[in-house]
């Protein structure tokens, strides 16, 4: 097969498969924002730590919190859910928040922003510090009296933090 | 011997059957539908000579109604609607789902107020007016927009379907199948016609720094949801979408935005968005630290798992459907794959023992519904209608069998398995396993 002819084919080929999206100019009409502007909900806790407030909490503190505000969805000790139990193992739930995901920033970003169900962004930094220790206390994950802030919560060490596959990593849009 | 059994065996030695179980030549579908055709006209000459001496009917006695504003189906079709999922009913009513009911529907297009919904903290009361998309992280410029200043920016317009990876989950978990119709069993399926900008339009004019490698995507909802997507994704062919079948999009979609990302699981195409925020990393949100991750067979997790596999699925016949008797039939269903055109979709009638290439009704587009289609001769004997989809990366959606064996058994996302239909000589259509 002579160049041409392939070089032509991968033309149409691409002509036909590729996305239909056209590079345009926009008329610019983004106004400037400033950093005051932007809400802590329109960014995100990192893995690393980047963003977690001042504020510190321990499991003893969060058990009260958990009791009032959470015990109803997620159950009595965090095991009997109904929805979403964070504590596992557990019979209801295969992904409990405080074993299964691999960074524990999440805990502290996911409490604070869309919990609790019915009144989201109502609990304090060290509110949200106190329920992290005391989902990770209950997984066995830290000790009962760690203090949990923005040094010490990134440090913690997720148990089934090296059993993930990074799909797209791995084989980009590939379907797994 | 009635003429009309008489009829019916000329007809049906006349068949070129392409596989067992009676599935006929796709040469059939013109030449067949004529024969069928001619049949039905000569019954409604003889009705119509019969209605010309009865009554007239009462609507073409007086006048109708006038016009209206907005228009809605036919009192007769109130049936047709979503299917409303609660799973957690009274303790987070909000936290709730919505099928397509696919067995009522042909053609490719969903209507907008059947499209699915997913909603992790309830719609939104949204106030348009006060609600602005933000730019911002590892930008040039960070950026504010409005809906009046989007509106006048250059815009695509693509037909894409959407699918929450958690569709087909009964199939994926429950031990016998459910007896229910395809908005229950594939619902969390659908496919529009999506305008809006390009999001390379909106992130030049930011300027994304070279570090700048994922965009975390955030809702202005009450959970504020969020999603790490890869820049290649948000340059390549993501979009704003401000329309949904040329419309405004629905609250249900996201109102007044949304991302759409082209053949990506449905949570990543965040809806009432309001902040793209330019990263080194992804931030590992909830949604993709645990509720949009898959277990897998040997223990591990799979995260990151954003293209949506080939499917299809047989929506006439399919269950909560009946069969109005043996003889001709369209078998017709839709497929899709996130990874590109849909390239074949085969057919079986006898639960898998032969297999014939259906025909894919034109427009194949990319990362769209694609509908099939293929005459069948149902006997009245006991049928098993199965469809197997591929797509143009060579992926072959796999039997429920090979798909479970990949995952731990509690696993409920990212089922593209084949669905199969028992026909029974009764003619109810069932949800079977293979």
């Amino acid at each position: 097969m002579s160049t041409p002819k392939l070089l032509a084919v991968s033309v149409v080929a691409a002509l036909l498969v590729a996305p239909t999206v056209v590079r345009a100019e926009g008329p610019g009409l983004g106004q400037p924002l400033s950093p005051d502007e932007i809400p802590r909900f329109a960014t995100y806790v990192m893995p690393d730590g980047r963003n977690l407030p001042s504020g510190h909490g321990s499991a003893t503190e969060g058990a009260e919190i958990y009791a009032g505000q959470c015990a109803s969805c997620h159950g009595a000790t965090g095991i009997e859910g109904p929805i979403m139990p964070p504590v596992g193992p557990n019979k209801v739930w295969a992904k409990p928040a405080g074993r299964h995901w691999p960074y524990a920033t999440t805990l502290f970003d996911y409490i604070r922003r869309a919990m609790p169900f019915n009144a989201p962004k109502s609990l304090s930094d060290d509110q949200v510090y106190a329920l992290a220790a005391f989902i990770l206390y209950r997984n066995g994950v830290i000790a009962e009296d760690a203090v949990m802030d923005a040094e010490s919560l990134p440090k913690v060490v997720m148990p089934n933090r090296d059993k993930f596959v990074d799909v797209w990593a791995t084989q980009g849009n590939k379907p797994w | 011997m009635t003429s009309a059994s008489n009829d019916l065996r000329t007809f049906d030695s006349a068949l070129e059957r392409v596989a067992g179980g009676g599935l006929l030549s796709r040469r059939r579908l013109l030449g067949g539908s004529l024969l069928i055709g001619g049949a039905a006209a000569t019954t409604l000459g003889i009705a119509r000579q019969a209605q010309a001496t009865a009554a007239s009917a009462p609507w073409t006695v007086v006048a109708g109604e006038p016009v209206r504003g907005y228009g809605m189906p036919a009192a007769q079709e109130a049936q047709v609607k979503r299917a409303p999922i609660q799973p957690y009913k009274d303790l987070a009513p909000q936290f709730s789902f919505s099928g397509t009911p696919h067995q009522h529907l042909r053609g490719t297009i969903t209507p907008n107020g059947l499209h699915f919904e997913v909603y992790h903290g309830g719609r939104p009361k949204l106030d348009p007016d006060q609600h602005s998309l933000m730019i911002h992280g590892l930008v040039e410029r960070p950026l504010k927009f409005d809906r009046v200043s989007l509106e006048r920016y250059p815009m695509v317009t693509q037909i894409h379907f959407l699918e929450c990876s958690g569709n087909s989950f009964f199939n994926a978990i429950m031990d016998k199948p459910m007896q229910v119709g395809c908005d229950m069993l594939h619902g969390l399926l659908s496919n529009a016609e999506w305008t809006g900008i390009p999001l390379s339009v909106l992130m030049d004019e930011a300027g994304v720094k070279p570090v700048g490698k994922w965009v975390i995507a955030i809702g202005n909802d009450a959970p504020s949801v969020a999603r790490s997507i890869p820049i290649e994704k948000i340059m390549g062919d993501g979009i704003l979408a401000l329309y949904q079948n040329g419309e405004h999009i629905r609250p249900e979609q996201g109102y007044p935005m949304r991302l759409l990302l082209p053949g990506y699981e449905g949570n990543m195409n965040i809806k009432w968005v309001t902040s793209l925020w330019v990263t080194d990393a992804p931030v590992h949100s909830k949604h993709e630290s645990g509720e949009y991750t898959e277990l897998l067979a040997d223990g591990r997790t799979a995260e990151f798992t954003f293209a949506m596999g080939v499917k299809s699925v047989i929506t006439h016949p399919s269950a909560t459907l009946t069969m109005s008797g043996p003889g001709y039939y369209e078998i017709s269903g839709v497929a899709w794959s996130g990874a590109g055109l849909v390239r074949k979709v085969e057919l079986s009638a006898d639960g898998g023992q032969s297999w014939a290439e259906a025909e894919l009704v034109a427009p194949v587009l990319p990362r769209a519904l694609t509908r099939f289609r293929m005459p069948w001769h149902w006997n009245g004997a006991p049928a098993q209608l199965l469809s197997r989809a591929a797509d143009e990366t060579g992926a072959v959606q796999p039997t429920r069998t090979a798909w479970k064996k990949k995952y731990d058994p509690s696993n409920f996302l990212h089922n593209n398995s084949i669905q199969a239909w028992q026909i029974t000589p009764q003619g109810s259509v069932e949800n079977v396993y293979t």
